[in-house]
């Protein structure tokens, strides 16, 4: 495992190779406040959302990626990878972080996107 | 251009259609709808309890202006279509409107018929069919007095009932003999029309009306026996009639319905029919469910989606009058191929009555306690065996081993706090609002909303039957085969199959070759193909790590916090002094929060962050221990006693027994967890008889029991048979395993798969065919070659590792 310094929290931190996440997988970024879990999809797209089911906080980075959802492995609720947001009829949301790729590079930025109460 | 698609007909037929249509392709279609009614969808099935009183018109609305704005539907009410102009593709409407058509879609539903007779058409003569006849009806009620039903069936004697209850004096008058004729037999509507009595309800039954007699409104009507009754309102409700009068016209081929194919199209390929207004293999449905069915199919055959075909409903009768329970399914009647099973108890009010024919049901009614009304249903509809059963049939499915509930079944009399479903804490209450408010349908759409019997679903039963109470009776169980998940149109057992005959050995593969209709699956479809296909082929199939979930994939049990446990195997529960103490040094090492003792004789070490499992297990695997698959749909534990070593009353080497079948079957994959026992002695300490595979020594031999389960449903094993050596239990158990693998559903336990199979089929595989057997348990030893290979140890030397560890730490 790699550890990262970051000073500004605007800054793009590298996460490791594309082959390092599986595809239908996920990551785990550890920060000092909470964990971001790095999803891959069948067709190699990459989200990150924080680790946290908006429902009972299971960590979704355990749960089973299908097409661009995620399922959590404690209640099965479906989140959507791009969005945080949850699958109707359940409600809610998590904090979803930009990724971007450069070669075969993945990299996060640690400010999250706007719009869920837990950002 | 959008393909424009057409509806005629604002009904519970024609709009699910479209939901169902704008699930899969929402954009699809421009969609403009056409109703004579000038209100949007509505729950017509509700209409009794509107009469009754107990519910509002806006209670019962499904769809409102909003939700046709929402979706882009253009909606006509009022509007009564005259004409289809089939060459140039458009309908118009009797004021002149018109629509141009793509793919038109009719569910006109069906007509009230009206009896021939003088003076039908005088004021206050109705039918009962719209919420306009039940404003008249609601508006008679509070001017006048007397009313008269004519007709004794379902609508009929809900109509009465409403009458009644808003303060009417009723009197049904029916053709028959008895209520019902066609819902119920003499015995259960006698029974019936002796409680609506009780309530006040009066009845002129083998009656036949000659005139409805009257000057502007209806003042009497006379009898063909010459009696005359004075009435201020007479509702007809001698039956309905498919419509299709606008269908005829446009020269769509019409029986005594509009006839449509599987994929719900009619004569002309552009124009469907759904709903009542349709003939299906000769067969005209006035239910809601089969209307669903119907929708569902015509919905994905508009999507251009898959495979979808219709292929008719059995169908079940409740009637929907508070506090009065029947149900009917099937022939109920008989012929001289059947036997009548039958369950009296006048004095309590309840009546059951099962028609059977070979062993099989064919029918059902019952009054008074309808419980089991879906087990009936579903029993009929899968054309189970009740060979097993057939003694205790009568007394419902709770006598099938359930020793928890039984009398607490009655959903309909529990309070609003009641809890039903105990693992997400779910009321009663809540249930029922939210089928109301929330115009819920299905069991999946209850589960999804409520997430009652979404868990361990030991609740499911009850929370159907409260679904069946709070919609109304036509609610249906389930449709006839039960796709493996929302992915794909197929079952479990179909693909199977296919997996087998057509060599698919990939997931992608599979769903390939059956049209998946989600590009990788779901969290449901896909740890159940990875099963399939490791179980087709051990030596072949690359388990598909993905596929997994979180405790196969991390060989440890999640749990709330996202620590984990670990449970080392312990063989036949038996452990030595080194042992204990190698697992004490590692509790302390890593400072394991809880130690616990299971069920199944092992020792559970909680609360296990999940980077520190590697390095536990490398610990564990130098003392000698491996993998107790406690996490997985595996074998979990064979518990034993301690045997004819100590026991006084020990019969034979018992302990060693358990040993071995553990060291056999270890490792193993199956459709969901399995644990075995033996018992040294018929005292049966290890608790064998709930058991999937539980081993009694007795002093000639041992007996074999399959199918218990402790946990939420508590069921006894049924005893397989009895054998002499040792050896026989292995091949027995090995061949048992086997063919529960083999055949199983991914996530049904031996129990619910025995009770689907029946006994006598498990024995005729594994008792009486002793070649069969002797395969199965080589088949299972194959596999096991495979699968015997502790994924701790693999783990503690590093393959997998990026499960364990996150991939960089920002500090």
């Amino acid at each position: 495992m790699q550890s990262v310094r970051t000073e500004k929290a605007q800054a793009w931190v590298k996460v490791g190779a594309i082959d390092e996440i599986p595809r239908l997988g996920a990551r785990v970024v550890k920060t000092a406040e909470y964990d971001i879990a790095v999803f891959r999809t069948a067709d190699d797209r990459f989200f990150a959302m924080r680790d946290e089911c908006p429902h009972k906080q299971g960590p979704l980075s355990q749960g089973i990626v299908h097409g661009d959802k995620v399922s959590c492995p404690l209640h099965d609720w479906k989140i959507h990878l791009q969005t945080g947001i949850a699958v109707a009829p359940d409600e809610g949301c998590t904090a979803t972080f930009p990724v971007k790729l450069e070669g075969d590079q993945v990299y996060l930025s640690l400010t999250p996107n706007e719009g869920c109460p837990n950002q | 251009m959008k393909e424009k698609l057409v509806l005629v007909g604002n009904g519970m037929a024609g709009i699910r259609t479209l939901e169902e249509l704008l699930k899969l392709v929402p954009e699809a279609y421009e969609i403009t709808v056409f109703g004579e009614e000038p209100y949007p969808n509505y729950n017509r099935i509700m209409l009794s309890p509107v009469l009754a009183g107990e519910k509002t018109i806006d209670d019962i609305i499904l769809n409102d202006e909003q939700w046709y704005k929402d979706n882009g539907i253009t909606l006509h009410t009022g509007k009564k279509v005259a004409t289809i102009d089939r060459l140039n593709r458009k309908v118009i409407c009797a004021d002149g409107t018109i629509a141009e058509y793509d793919r038109l879609i009719l569910a006109t539903g069906s007509q009230p018929f009206v009896l021939p007779l003088p003076g039908n058409d005088l004021d206050g003569v109705i039918s009962f069919r719209d919420i306009s006849d039940v404003d008249k009806m609601l508006e008679a009620a509070q001017q006048y007095q007397h009313a008269v039903v004519i007709g004794g069936g379902l609508l009929g004697l809900e109509a009465a009932n409403g009458l009644m209850k808003q303060g009417m004096q009723v009197t049904v008058i029916h053709l028959m003999d008895r209520l019902m004729e066609k819902q119920l037999d003499v015995q259960a509507a006698s029974m019936l029309k002796a409680s609506l009595e009780e309530r006040g309800m009066q009845f002129l039954m083998g009656a036949e009306t000659e005139a409805i007699i009257g000057q502007e409104r209806v003042e009497k009507i006379r009898l063909k026996d010459g009696t005359e009754l004075y009435t201020d309102l007479v509702v007809m409700a001698v039956g309905i009639r498919p419509n299709i009068e606008l269908a005829k016209k446009a020269r769509i081929h019409c029986v005594r319905g509009i006839v449509v194919n599987d994929t719900l199209q009619t004569y002309d390929p552009r124009i469907y029919a759904v709903g009542e207004c349709v003939e299906h293999r000769g067969q005209t449905y006035g239910l809601v469910a089969p209307l669903f069915e119907m929708a569902k199919v015509c919905a994905n055959h508009l999507a251009q989606h898959g495979i979808g075909l219709y292929q008719g409903s059995v169908t079940s009768t409740k009637l929907k009058v508070t506090g009065i329970d029947l149900f009917s399914v099937g022939d109920f009647i008989g012929d001289d191929k059947t036997e009548e099973l039958v369950y009296k108890d006048e004095a309590s009010g309840v009546y059951r009555k099962l028609v059977v024919e070979n062993n099989r049901l064919r029918g059902a009614v019952m009054y008074g306690d309808t419980v089991d009304g879906a087990w009936y249903f579903d029993l009929l509809r899968d054309q189970t065996d009740i060979a097993d059963f057939r003694k205790s049939i009568l007394f419902g499915q709770a006598h099938l081993g359930d020793s928890g509930h039984g009398e607490e079944n009655r959903v309909a009399q529990l309070a609003d706090s009641a809890e039903i479903c105990g693992c997400n804490g779910v009321c009663k209450g809540e249930i029922v609002e939210a089928i109301t408010k929330k115009k819920l349908f299905t069991l999946e759409e209850v589960r999804a909303h409520t997430k009652a019997s979404s868990s361990c679903g030991s609740c499911t039963g009850l929370v159907e039957s409260l679904l069946a109470v709070t919609v109304g009776g036509d609610y249906s169980v389930a449709p006839h085969l039960k796709p493996m998940c929302g992915c794909t149109d197929f079952t479990h057992d179909e693909v199977r199959a296919t997996i087998r005959e057509q060599q698919l050995k990939s997931i992608p593969q599979v769903m390939q070759f059956l049209e998946w209709k989600t590009p990788n699956g779901c969290g449901k479809c896909r740890p159940g193909l990875n099963y399939y296909l490791l179980c087709a082929w051990p030596d072949e199939y690359h388990d598909d790590y993905q596929s997994r979930f979180i405790n196969e994939r991390a060989h440890a049990n999640i749990q709330k916090d996202g620590t984990y446990s670990v449970v080392p195997r312990m063989w036949g529960g038996e452990t030595t002094p080194a042992e204990l103490k190698a697992i004490a040094e590692i509790a302390e090492k890593y400072k394991v929060p809880t130690v616990h003792v299971t069920g199944g004789q092992r020792i559970d070490m909680l609360g296990i962050k999940k980077a520190d499992l590697p390095a536990i297990w490398g610990d564990l695997s130098k003392a000698g221990f491996v993998s107790g698959h406690a996490y997985g749909k595996a074998i979990r534990t064979v518990k034993t006693c301690v045997g004819k070593e100590w026991c006084r009353f020990g019969t034979q080497n018992s302990t060693q027994m358990g040993i071995e079948l553990e060291k056999m079957t270890w490792g193993s994959w199956t459709p969901h967890k399995f644990k075995l026992a033996v018992s040294g002695c018929p005292r049966n300490c290890a608790e064998a008889t709930i058991k999937d595979f539980g081993v009694v020594a007795v002093d000639s031999g041992w007996e074999l029991h399959v199918g218990g389960n402790g946990g939420v449903k508590v069921r006894a094993t049924d005893f397989l048979c009895h054998v002499k050596t040792p050896e026989e239990v292995k091949e027995y158990c090995a061949a048992f395993l086997q063919l529960y693998r083999e055949e199983a559903h991914y996530l049904e336990r031996t129990a619910p798969w025995i009770e689907r199979v029946g006994l006598s089929y498990v024995k005729s595989r594994i008792v009486e065919d002793e070649q069969n057997r002797r395969q199965l348990a080589e088949r299972f030893l194959f596999s096991q070659k495979y699968s015997q290979k502790d994924p701790w140890a693999e783990r503690a030397q590093g393959e997998d590792a990026h499960e364990f560890e996150p991939i960089v730490q920002i500090v």
